[in-house]
């Protein structure tokens, strides 16, 4: 059994007894022991907690019991969400040696099916950021090219899946921490509506963006962890009472005739390397030859949407980063007995903090100051209420739109950490779906010719209607699996001492 | 030289504001399942929502909702078909998350009014008190600063933080401007905390106990100058735990202001604290500039939207309002208006009534609570209630009725039970106490009495019926009081020929 094979083969090879959970697991850790001191994927590994669940999912059956598709198949963890008793850090200082003492309701959901959570993998302090370097644990490097970013915030996870250290991972996606890195690596992630699948113990970055979601080397196999972490949790208010779309029936079901495809306008041209825009219309041909139905869409007010996000997201995270203040749990500086709770709250979060963070905390305090709040955070409000109205209008004239998922390849470590800006502007095409609470997919659609790095396919579908992404995505996938021969990651170059 | 208080409100004309916090009486916090119980060990009702550990998320408690309508329907406001919370940024260790989760500027509940009734110099007089909102928000920890000299924070040696009390359940019930009280602005004031109170407690939704702090006032005032028209800067007074303080705490505050403004000092906007042995205020922590507390909507919660048949059914559930309970009780019960008024402000007139509920005479059941009782529970230093049941008082007074017991045997009877020897019944067998009906064996007696005072017989005879006291008197005491006086008089009158 390979590590290269995709989760649905694992499952049916676990299903069939041709391997058990644990030597699955034990497999995969051997991979990352080979290849992570390279890649720097995992924060923190749970081998014990991991195995412990193989176990428990290979005894389940031998006795026959019935199990979910996913039982047994190994996950990579984004680091932002907790799970009781392994560390969660979030990329930052702050909460180094912090154990939560509870589940998130995805971690639950994943214990529940059986899914065998390897460790916890690597990002951008708090989720704030494009390439991951802005860990305080140092920089994930892309399987691709370990010279370059594996894209961010969840670049771990995208990394993990890339270099084979995980067939499953799970991201959090707040402006295109699913999708960007996704591109940059050729693997498969989504970003479920918002309340699509629960935020209950998905540390906060910008509560009204974030939302965690399935990463994947495949569309099936995305759609299979999406179908198992998906779902209503009374425990979150923003979760939404809805069935969620068969989204695995989608991935299967390959077939896009009559659909009709927009093309965002907007969501091209200036800033997008030729590489990326050449894949990109390749990959829309490849839609039109499945009889897919293409339609050019403007959405005006995209325009406005890099600047309002980076009011929402700041002014949300200002205060949800507040509690991180040494007093409860996590790091706490300059404790001598002689300073104030306030100088040590101070110290605390000057020393726990990053620079990316503390210029988000000090941007988003700005915008809700009062006498600011209106120009600024009630401004950003009105824009997202007319990106949404952007999105209805387009989705009347059709049933998903499309872009690249992010304007370039992935570029240099260290080529944009002193430009904020221009980090900014990975997310010009991810920002918009975040701002509507719509949903937003990305899958690899061919190596750029200047660089042969791999460029992402973005779909976009309307809220609640996160199967239209699989039915494209499947569709889109095998149309380009059949065109290239061998999946996409099959092109990069081998790891030192991959498996 | 300064004013008093009559010559302060000659100069200046007083303007209040009253914010009243509620503790709401639900089960569970505002967010989380945790219990409310008072009284826990620290830390001990706690869970990842409250303590504002990562990744947790807030879920409104519907309860609370239900009991915020409640209230804003009591106090004719209308409820907003959409409301909102924010997030109150602040940083302070008893606040888990470093932001209070409160309405702000879109409450539950707007627009409503309370009317007081006051006595006047004029007789009574009714203040229509208008409230701007009620809002709801959640409490916070509970800081105990150890060391230091003053309790606070600063100069303090460690300080201790108990988190049970963050995520209660709070209800701010904030009035508009208060004008034209003139000097009735202290009882005004105390009026309305009183009314609130009642209505609160009527409906059941806190326990509205000052002392513990479920009903907290702060107490807003400015004064402009007598005639002006003009609105004064104001000062905030917080935390005043008692009716008698609120009234204090007005008063104390117009004399302070009256005294500054006459001397030419202007009145600082600020928060000040009331001290209850002296009655004056003093300044709380002095800030450099107004905090700015970064309101925003609260991502993490959906908007309120309570649906208008909800509000009906809740409407067709609210209780008499307190005022109107009292008119009717007093009517059915015929009671003098002092009175009752002692009634009210003992505080005994839900137990009255549960007494009356259970059969005993209103008269009787009023007499003996605000009487006997009340200098018992006084004695002890605890509430009537507390020293005996309601059941225990209205069988007692049943028995009365039925001529089974005496006013002095109940007194025995009350007695005993307050001690412990059991339900009246039970102290009645044990001590003996019941009346002597028995007509031969009150004959006996009488017998006895008229043969030991045959003149005194004599006079009755001869139509001296006042006379018959002292043979009355003997009979009595003869049968160590267990007997029916009236009975004995009757029997003692007509074996004198009458």
């Amino acid at each position: 059994m390979s590590i290269r094979r995709n989760a649905s083969e694992m499952s049916a090879a676990l299903a069939n007894k041709e391997i058990s959970a644990v030597e699955l697991a034990n497999q995969h850790y051997a991979q990352i022991e080979a290849v992570d001191k390279d890649v720097h994927a995992f924060l923190h590994l749970d081998k014990d907690g991991a195995l412990a669940q193989a176990q428990e999912v290979d005894k389940k059956r031998a006795a026959g019991e019935k199990l979910s598709p996913l039982a047994g198949v190994p996950l990579a963890l984004k680091d932002v969400l907790v799970q009781k008793g392994v560390p969660t850090t979030c990329g930052s200082k702050m909460l180094e040696g912090w154990r939560p003492p509870y589940d998130a309701t995805v971690v639950t959901k994943l214990k529940d099916a059986g899914v065998v959570i390897l460790g916890k993998t690597n990002m951008d302090e708090f989720a704030m950021g494009s390439s991951t370097e802005n860990s305080a644990y140092g920089p994930t490097h892309n399987p691709w090219d370990l010279s370059r970013i594996p894209g961010g915030s969840g670049g771990g996870s995208s990394a993990a899946l890339a270099a084979f250290e995980a067939p499953l991972a799970i991201g959090t996606d707040t402006g295109g921490s699913i999708r960007q890195p996704a591109s940059v690596t050729g693997t498969v992630g989504v970003k479920p509506t918002y309340g699509g699948v629960s935020r209950y113990g998905l540390v906060a970055f910008s509560s009204s963006l974030d939302q965690a979601g399935p990463c994947a080397r495949t569309v099936l196999d995305t759609a299979l962890l999406h179908q198992t972490i998906a779902g209503f949790d009374p425990k979150d208010s923003t979760s939404i009472n809805h069935a969620v779309p068969d989204v695995v029936a989608a991935a299967k079901k390959k077939d896009v005739k009559g659909l009709r495809i927009g093309i965002v306008k907007q969501l091209a041209g200036e800033g997008y390397q030729k590489g990326v825009e050449n894949k990109f219309n390749e990959a829309v041909a490849e839609l039109v030859k499945l009889g897919a139905e293409i339609v050019e869409v403007s959405c005006p007010n995209f325009e406005y949407a890099l600047a309002a996000y980076y009011l929402i997201a700041p002014s949300e995270c200002s205060s949800n980063l507040a509690r991180f203040d040494s007093m409860r749990f996590g790091l706490r500086v300059g404790d001598d007995g002689a300073k104030s709770a306030e100088e040590v709250m101070n110290l605390t979060r000057q020393v726990g903090f990053g620079r990316e963070v503390k210029r988000r905390i000090i941007l988003g305090t700005y915008a809700l100051s009062s006498g600011y709040y209106d120009a600024y955070y009630g401004s950003a409000q009105k824009v997202r209420t007319l990106i949404k109205q952007d999105f209805d209008a387009a989705f009347e004239k059709c049933d998903v739109l499309v872009s690249p998922t992010a304007p370039t390849t992935a570029f240099k470590i260290g080529e944009k950490s002193d430009d904020p800006l221009a980090m900014y502007l990975n997310d010009i095409a991810t920002i918009p779906v975040n701002m509507a609470g719509i949903g937003g997919m990305s899958l690899p659609c061919g190596l750029a010719e200047e660089d042969n790095l791999p460029v992402g396919f973005q779909i976009m579908a309307p809220a609640m209607k996160d199967d239209r992404m699989y039915l494209v995505g499947g569709a889109l996938e095998a149309a380009l699996l059949d065109k290239w021969g061998k999946p996409l990651l099959d092109f990069a170059p081998k790891l030192a001492g991959s498996k | 030289m300064s004013l008093n208080y009559v010559q302060a409100i000659e100069k200046y004309e007083p303007t209040l504001g009253l914010e009243v916090h509620v503790e709401l009486n639900t089960k569970s916090k505002m967010f989380c399942g945790c219990s409310t119980e008072f009284g826990a060990e620290p830390n001990t009702q706690t869970c990842p929502v409250c303590l504002g550990l990562p990744g947790a998320l807030p879920v409104v408690n519907k309860t609370a909702i239900e009991s915020s309508i409640l209230i804003g329907l009591a106090l004719n406001c209308s409820i907003a078909p959409y409301s909102r919370f924010a997030r109150k940024n602040y940083f302070y260790p008893d606040m888990p998350k470093n932001f209070q989760t409160s309405q702000y500027d879109e409450p539950i509940c707007v627009n409503g009014y309370l009317d007081v009734e006051i006595e006047t110099d004029e007789g009574a007089k009714t203040f229509r008190i208008e409230i701007e909102r009620v809002h709801m928000e959640e409490d916070t920890g509970k800081s105990l600063h150890v060391g230091g000299s003053d309790g606070r924070i600063h100069g303090a040696e460690y300080s201790l933080l108990d988190y049970n009390r963050a995520g209660i359940p709070l209800v701010e019930i904030v009035t508009k401007i208060v004008p034209n009280t003139g000097k009735y602005a202290p009882q005004v004031a105390r009026a309305y905390v009183a009314a609130l109170r009642d209505i609160l407690r009527g409906l059941k939704v806190s326990d509205v106990k000052m002392e513990q702090g479920s009903l907290r006032c702060d107490v807003n005032l400015s004064l402009s100058p007598a005639g002006s028209g003009a609105l004064g800067t104001r000062s905030e007074t917080k935390n005043v735990n008692s009716l008698r303080s609120v009234e204090r705490a007005v008063s104390g505050e117009i004399v302070r202001q009256a005294n500054r403004l006459q001397s030419g000092e202007k009145i600082v906007q600020e928060t000040r604290h009331f001290l209850e042995e002296s009655g004056e205020t003093r300044p709380g922590r002095s800030k450099e500039k107004a905090e700015d507390y970064r309101y925003f909507p609260e991502p993490d919660l959906v908007p309120v939207v309570p649906d208008s048949k909800w509000i009906e059914e809740l409407r067709k559930t609210l209780p008499e309002k307190p005022a109107d309970r009292r008119k009717r009780l007093q009517r059915e019960w015929s009671v003098p208006d002092k009175e009752m008024a002692a009634m009210v402000n003992a505080e005994l007139l839900d137990t009255v009534e549960e007494t009356v509920k259970l059969g005993a005479d209103p008269t009787k059941a009023r007499g003996w609570w605000l009487g006997e009782i009340s200098r018992l529970a006084n004695e002890r230093e605890v509430t009537p209630t507390d020293l005996i049941s309601i059941s225990s008082v209205a069988e007692v007074i049943n028995l009365i009725n039925k001529g089974e017991l005496t006013d002095k045997l109940a007194r025995q009877v009350v007695e005993g039970v307050i001690a412990g020897e059991g339900t009246p019944a039970e102290v009645i067998n044990k001590r003996g106490l019941k009346v002597v009906s028995d007509d031969g064996a009150l004959m006996k007696a009488i017998e006895d009495a008229i043969a030991a005072q045959p003149d005194t017989a004599e006079r009755v005879r001869g139509g001296n019926i006042p006379a018959a006291g002292a043979l009355i008197g003997a009979v009595m005491k003869a049968t160590g009081g267990q007997a029916d006086a009236a009975k004995v008089r009757e029997l003692l009158l007509k074996h004198l020929g009458h």
